[in-house]
């Protein structure tokens, strides 16, 4: 865009700004003069890296508390245990600990079940809390050898620390994936629940805008505003947590582009008739309450019954999700996302057409 | 250029710049509301055409089948010699419109948003000439929401106008600005048919059709219950004065029927201590009145004499007052 002030005066003279430019200058407009909007969709998904990234940060070392119930043989058993340097053992009474085991503050409560015997062990442990049975393992290795148990064998062990594998790798394609959806849902949807309210939308009718030109401006503003998304959450990650991007960056670009046309699409429909904003808040919690649990943005949907998973892999916020894991975490290639990219692209042709059915353009 | 103007039915035709006839617009619902009756109607080229009528009367509806926002029941309309349904890209190039209630984007410039309208258009005038003609020339950077009711409907028919139409649709322009913003929006309007544009424009107010309209049609319940310039239709009305006045005491029907009797008196109309004469002329009818009232020992504590307006013509006609909530 080299091009003179004047050329440019005389060129805009000549042939006036196409719709298309104007309309989705205009929205682009609209959005960064709105301060708040701004920093739902760009602030924010960094706020949830940096939260969530501090809260599950890899530890170098972790510690558990252990209770040991009072008893003849308590002492020696703390003394056993705290040879440990990862386990952290408190003698106590029976009553304190089942209470500290129900509110979670310990996970394994260890007792003598007759007092005249020292190695008559009872561990008592919740199996479903995450890490009991870490450290009932860990506990029970520790007494075995007190006890006289001999290793078959001394392992060494090397620590592997190539970045990767850390918590924010797993939530950064989940963020985006979120982002993507809450885009679609917002800058699309409720931006044209919006202008139906106003009368804006009937305004437009009125004029000879075409309705493709209008929909083709929603969607290049879509797009735009994606870009300084994606890229802040994956700097600001990298300079956070030395977040890596494993695949290709062109992978991760087509990816993007496809999940953010599908959920244009399905924000289409959802903004397709509404006509309060009730409605349109209503419509849109149904699409998106559902999938942020339920997609693996946040934590693996492989914690869900394996009966739910070939419908969970069809929500259409999985295949984002899992497609950008897939290349942003394992390095593989964008033809490996097949299966993810075909259900993507059902998911925006078939909202497309309905959305082209049964929009309501002029009340 | 040529070529557009020897498609233009206009051009070669003459025909008038609306005509509808028989529209009829039910809304679906329990119950279905039939909004529009049979409505009738043709403008001609260059005239101002005023719509005036109460709340609910089908303004709204008649004018935006018009605009072509909204599908007849049945009948059918005509603007600019072409029907909606076949190109109406080329009817909305030709067109400006104003809807009743539109809420333009609140942090968009005055002159972005003039831009943006003006985008849409194949032809038409420069924003920078839209806002001059509507005096927002010093609002141009403002946002839209930092703008008075007044200036908000100037841009709006600023929108309307961008385009450079022949045809301009104004659905109330007016309604709740005050008087100053009112006139300021009257000369916009005047200037429209002094550049020959055909204007269809509805109101509550029937001073605002006086003033604009060449001719008006008054709706009342979805049917037009009269039409025709405003001056012939309050001539029709045969008295074309109005006295107006309040005594200290209830009038009683006795006294009425005596007024009744003066000469030059068309109606009287009274309720309590208020009431109101039809008259012709006022020389013969005022020092009876006075005289009369004096005879029976009533108080006179308001009078007043003006010209019968539209607003008389509705009242002749419905019985009704025109703005009930004023
Ligand atoms: N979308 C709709 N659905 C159902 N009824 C409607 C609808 N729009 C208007 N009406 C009804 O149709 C009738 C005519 O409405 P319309 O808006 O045409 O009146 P109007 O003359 O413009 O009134 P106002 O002066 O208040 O603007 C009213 O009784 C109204 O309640
Ligand atoms: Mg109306």
């Amino acid at each position: 865009m080299c091009l003179l002030p004047k050329q440019v005066a005389i060129w805009r003279r000549k042939c006036k700004l196409h719709p298309i430019y104007s309309i989705t200058l205009t929205r682009l407009k609209e959005f960064i003069r709105r301060p708040e909007a701004v920093f739902w969709v760009y602030f924010f998904p960094i706020l949830m890296v940096l939260v969530l990234g501090i809260a599950f940060r890899n530890q170098t070392q972790e510690v558990f508390p252990v209770d040991v119930i009072e008893g003849p043989h308590a002492a020696q058993m703390k003394q056993h245990l705290v040879q440990s340097a990862q386990i952290n053992a408190t003698i106590i009474d029976r009553e304190s600990s089942r209470k500290r085991l129900r509110t979670g503050k310990t996970t394994l409560a260890i007792s003598a079940r007759d007092p005249a015997d020292q190695r008559s062990i009872d561990y008592l442990l919740d199996p479903q809390r995450p890490g009991a049975l870490q450290v009932r393992n860990l506990v029970d290795d520790r007494l075995q050898t007190a006890f006289g148990r001999t290793d078959a064998f001394t392992a060494t062990q090397t620590e592997f620390d190539e970045p990767g594998g850390t918590f924010v790798d797993f939530l950064v394609p989940g963020l985006l994936g979120i982002g993507l959806m809450g885009g679609g849902m917002w800058g699309v949807g409720f931006a044209i629940v919006d202008m139906r309210i106003r009368k804006l939308l009937k305004r437009y009718m009125a004029t000879p805008m075409r309705r493709s030109d209008f929909l083709i401006s929603m969607l290049i503003s879509r797009l735009v505003f994606m870009v300084p998304q994606v890229l802040l959450l994956i700097a600001f990650s990298y300079f956070l947590f030395d977040y890596r991007v494993y695949g290709s960056l062109l992978a991760v670009t087509v990816l993007v582009f496809v999940g953010a046309m599908e959920f244009a699409a399905i924000g289409l429909v959802v903004g397709s008739r509404a006509q309060t904003l009730e409605t349109a808040s209503g419509l849109m919690n149904l699409v998106m309450l559902p999938m942020w649990t339920l997609c693996g943005a946040f934590f693996s949907y492989e914690r869900f019954p394996e009966f739910f998973h070939p419908v969970i892999r069809l929500l259409p916020l999985t295949p984002i999700i899992d497609s950008l894991r897939g290349v942003m975490m394992e390095g593989e290639s964008l033809l490996q996302q097949w299966p993810e990219m075909l259900v993507m692209v059902a998911w925006t042709v078939i909202p497309f057409t309905v959305a082209m059915v049964i929009f309501r353009w002029r009340d | 250029m040529p070529a557009t103007v020897s498609s233009d039915p206009i051009a070669r035709t003459g025909s008038p710049a609306i005509k509808c006839e028989g529209l009829i617009k039910t809304y679906p619902g329990k119950p279905p509301v039939e909004a529009v009756r049979g409505i009738s109607f043709e403008v001609q080229q260059g005239e101002c055409y005023g719509v005036l009528g109460p709340n609910g009367a089908g303004k709204t509806t008649t004018i935006e089948i018009l605009e072509g926002l909204l599908d007849a029941t049945s009948g059918s309309a005509e603007v600019l010699g072409m029907r909606w349904g076949s190109n109406d890209a080329s009817i909305q190039h030709r067109i400006g419109v104003s809807l009743q209630e539109t809420r333009l984007s609140d942090r968009l410039t005055v002159g972005e948003i003039v831009s943006l309208f003006r985008s849409f258009y194949a032809k038409g005038i420069t924003p920078e000439e839209a806002l001059r003609r509507t005096s927002l020339t010093e609002k141009k950077n403002a946002w839209f929401k930092t703008l008075s009711g007044g200036q908000k409907q100037r841009l709006a028919v600023a929108t309307a106008l961008v385009g450079d139409p022949d045809l301009i649709f104004l659905d109330e322009p007016t309604t709740g600005l005050d008087p100053g913003s009112r006139r300021e929006l009257w000369d916009i309007v005047k200037s429209f048919g002094a550049a020959g544009k055909t204007v269809l424009l509805t109101t509550h107010y029937m001073e605002e059709a006086e003033q604009l309209c060449d001719r008006v049609a008054i709706f009342d319940a979805g049917k037009i219950i009269c039409e025709g310039p405003p001056r012939e239709l309050i001539r029709a009305l045969g008295s074309e004065h109005v006295v107006e006045f309040s005594t200290d005491r209830p009038i009683e029907q006795s006294v009425i029927d005596q007024l009744n009797k003066i000469p030059s008196v068309d109606q009287v109309s009274s309720t309590q201590a208020d009431c109101r004469m039809s008259i012709g002329q006022p020389h013969i009818v005022l020092p009876e009145l006075i005289r009369q009232l004096t005879d029976q020992n009533y108080g006179l504590t308001e009078l007043a004499t003006r010209s019968a307006s539209l607003e008389d013509v509705f009242v002749a006609k419905t019985g009704r007052h025109l703005a009930e909530e004023v």
